[in-house]
């Protein structure tokens, strides 16, 4: 059902050269292949046509649009307060940095300043959630190539980071608990210490999923020296977050553009080393599929020192700006984005006066970072393509929007 | 470089093109003529004291009161320089480009910036703008055979797509009268 074979009208007859490690007098003949829209290591209803000659890919050429809802036309139509539940149902992964990207891009178009105690907690919460998205990419990346264990001990960890979202606003996944100017709720009492208590539990599961999954032989083999992009490629194709990262780039926006207070916490950028150095297995470049996946591993990292300083040093105060009854919207425009687990998410808001936006863009990370899927796949091994669009760790809900 | 000096900058290189620059506000920004777009485009990429390199997003935008579309292009500049340091100054910066509605052609820029072939894409698909000489220009989130374009003002609702009725959410009876 999921793969269906189509025969191309002529087929030529292709000698397969010796380079491809093939056996030399071996006819074979060009096939069309749909991989998805259903299809188990797509991530999602991503159907990628594939060009192949027996086991090499010559060609993939990406269609979206499957789960298309118009999102940006919505915001047209409704307040802001109203289009937050929206944000959630983008990247559904990490609904919580997508409801915080919009509502930084309505607080700077209407000049509101968010309480020191909301931003606060809404950095706790967007670290928490990018950990739980970086244990779905971990985890299907490792069921992707093969590896079922470390995909429980992930979505183990991942249930207790919902658990603690849900208690602070009763949803798993679709928080929308971030609003326009500050979060719905203070945090539950006890919220943090059993915060604490989480991370003390979670830290040492990070060197787990290594020795499971990141240093495994196997693993490495799959996915070290494929898909390399050059940090060159990385930025004309304007990829963002783990995949520019993983070409060897130093750049987020949080250190950069700090917002929601990110300047008053200490914390390091990881970025992909060449194989050898340090931990980093022998036969990685930087670039490749392997060298993204480590990014996001030591990203976890780094949220868990971002969670516990912010829990440290959390101010008492207001939750919610003044004076948001009746906001309107000035007749001005604004382009903000940051850093959310798959890249850089932007938001455009144009306002006219009036309460509701004259036009809302999401600039989506995962839609952007597959864009360059059709340049790295093409004369690779079929089983290579799940390797790189795993390491892309797509969510088709902001591809498609 | 703050954007009163990029604006300045444009200014001098191509004089009349630059048609308005608009510094203040949360999103500076120069407006500049069609037809020199994709020169301004190539300036902006590869001069050494600009070196915008990521192409981050291109809004369409639908100005109905005055006939026009509008492509906004939002440019970063990332220095590959940087060797392990960490960036702590950035640069951002856009240009608007404004066509007829009639007649809403412009020149591709997916050469320059890669990044550029998916957006544009869209924004041809949602607001139908049509971009001369772009590798592959056809929808990209609808279907191939959606008639109109949704993000325009005037868009008409469908009510039906190959036969699957459709409603718009004004016709739904309203449960709270």
């Amino acid at each position: 059902m999921a793969d269906t074979v189509v025969q191309l009208e002529s087929t030529p007859d292709i000698l397969v050269d010796h380079t491809s490690g093939m056996q030399g007098d071996l006819r074979t003949e060009e096939m069309l292949v749909n991989m998805g829209p259903q299809h188990p290591s797509t991530h999602g209803v991503l159907r990628i046509v594939l060009r192949t000659d027996g086991e090499m890919v010559l060609e993939a050429v990406p269609h979206i649009g499957y789960l298309h809802r118009c999102a940006e036309k919505i915001g047209e139509n409704i307040h802001p307060y109203q289009y937050v539940p929206y944000t959630d149902r983008m990247d559904y992964l990490a609904g919580m940095n997508n409801n915080q990207g919009f509502a930084i891009a309505v607080e700077r178009l209407c000049g509101l300043e968010v309480p020191a105690r909301a931003q606060a907690i809404r950095v706790i919460v967007c670290e928490m959630n990018r950990i739980a998205s970086h244990l779905v990419a971990l985890g299907t990346y490792g069921l992707d190539m093969g590896a079922f264990t470390p995909f429980l001990y992930c979505f183990r960890e991942r249930e207790m980071i919902l658990d603690l979202l849900e208690a602070i606003c009763g949803a798993r996944l679709t928080y929308s608990y971030i609003t326009v100017g500050g979060v719905h709720d203070d945090l539950p009492i006890g919220w943090i210490d059993r915060c604490g208590e989480f991370l003390d539990y979670f830290e040492p599961k990070i060197s787990d999923y290594n020795n499971l999954l990141s240093f495994n032989h196997i693993f490495v083999k799959r996915t070290s020296k494929v898909g390399v992009i050059s940090a060159h490629d990385a930025i004309a194709f304007g990829l963002t977050g783990p995949m520019i990262r993983g070409s060897g780039v130093r750049w987020d926006l949080r250190k950069i553009q700090p917002y929601d207070g990110y300047e008053k916490y200490d914390f390091d950028v990881p970025i992909a080393r060449p194989g050898g150095t340090d931990e980093i297995p022998h036969g990685v470049i930087v670039g490749d599929s392997w060298s993204r996946y480590y990014v996001r591993v030591l990203e976890m990292e780094q949220s868990v020192r971002i969670v516990r300083q912010a829990m440290a040093q959390l101010p008492d105060g207001d939750i919610q700006a003044p004076k948001l009854k009746n906001l309107k919207l000035p007749d001005d425009e604004v382009y903000v984005e940051v850093e959310n687990p798959r890249g850089q998410l932007g938001f455009y808001v144009r306002g006219d006066g009036s309460a509701i936006p004259s036009r809302v863009k999401a600039r989506g990370p995962s839609f952007c970072n597959l864009c360059i899927t059709q340049a790295i796949c093409k004369d690779i091994l079929l089983a290579d393509v799940p390797a790189i669009i795993g390491s892309m760790d797509v969510v088709m809900g902001e591809v498609d929007r | 470089m703050a954007p009163e000096e990029i604006c300045k900058l444009l200014k001098t290189e191509f004089g009349e093109a630059i048609e308005d620059a608009v510094v203040e506000g949360g999103h500076p920004y120069v407006q500049v003529q069609p037809g020199r777009w994709r020169e301004i485009a190539g300036f902006l990429c590869n001069d050494a004291r600009l070196w915008f390199n990521l192409l981050r997003s291109i809004t369409a935008l639908d100005l109905l009161a005055d006939n026009k579309l509008a492509c906004i292009y939002d440019v970063m500049c990332i220095p590959l320089d940087q060797g392990a340091e960490l960036v702590t100054e950035t640069c951002e910066f856009a240009v608007r480009v404004v066509v007829d509605r009639d007649h809403a052609e412009l020149p591709s820029v997916a050469d320059i910036w890669p990044a550029a072939d998916w957006h544009e894409r869209e924004a041809y698909d949602m607001m139908g703008i049509h971009f001369a000489d772009h590798p592959d220009l056809r929808r990209i989130l609808c279907p191939d055979d959606w008639v109109g374009f949704p993000l325009r003002k005037d868009y008409e609702f469908p009510l039906e797509y190959h036969d699957i009725p459709a409603t718009t959410e004004y016709e739904l009876p309203n449960p709270r009268h």
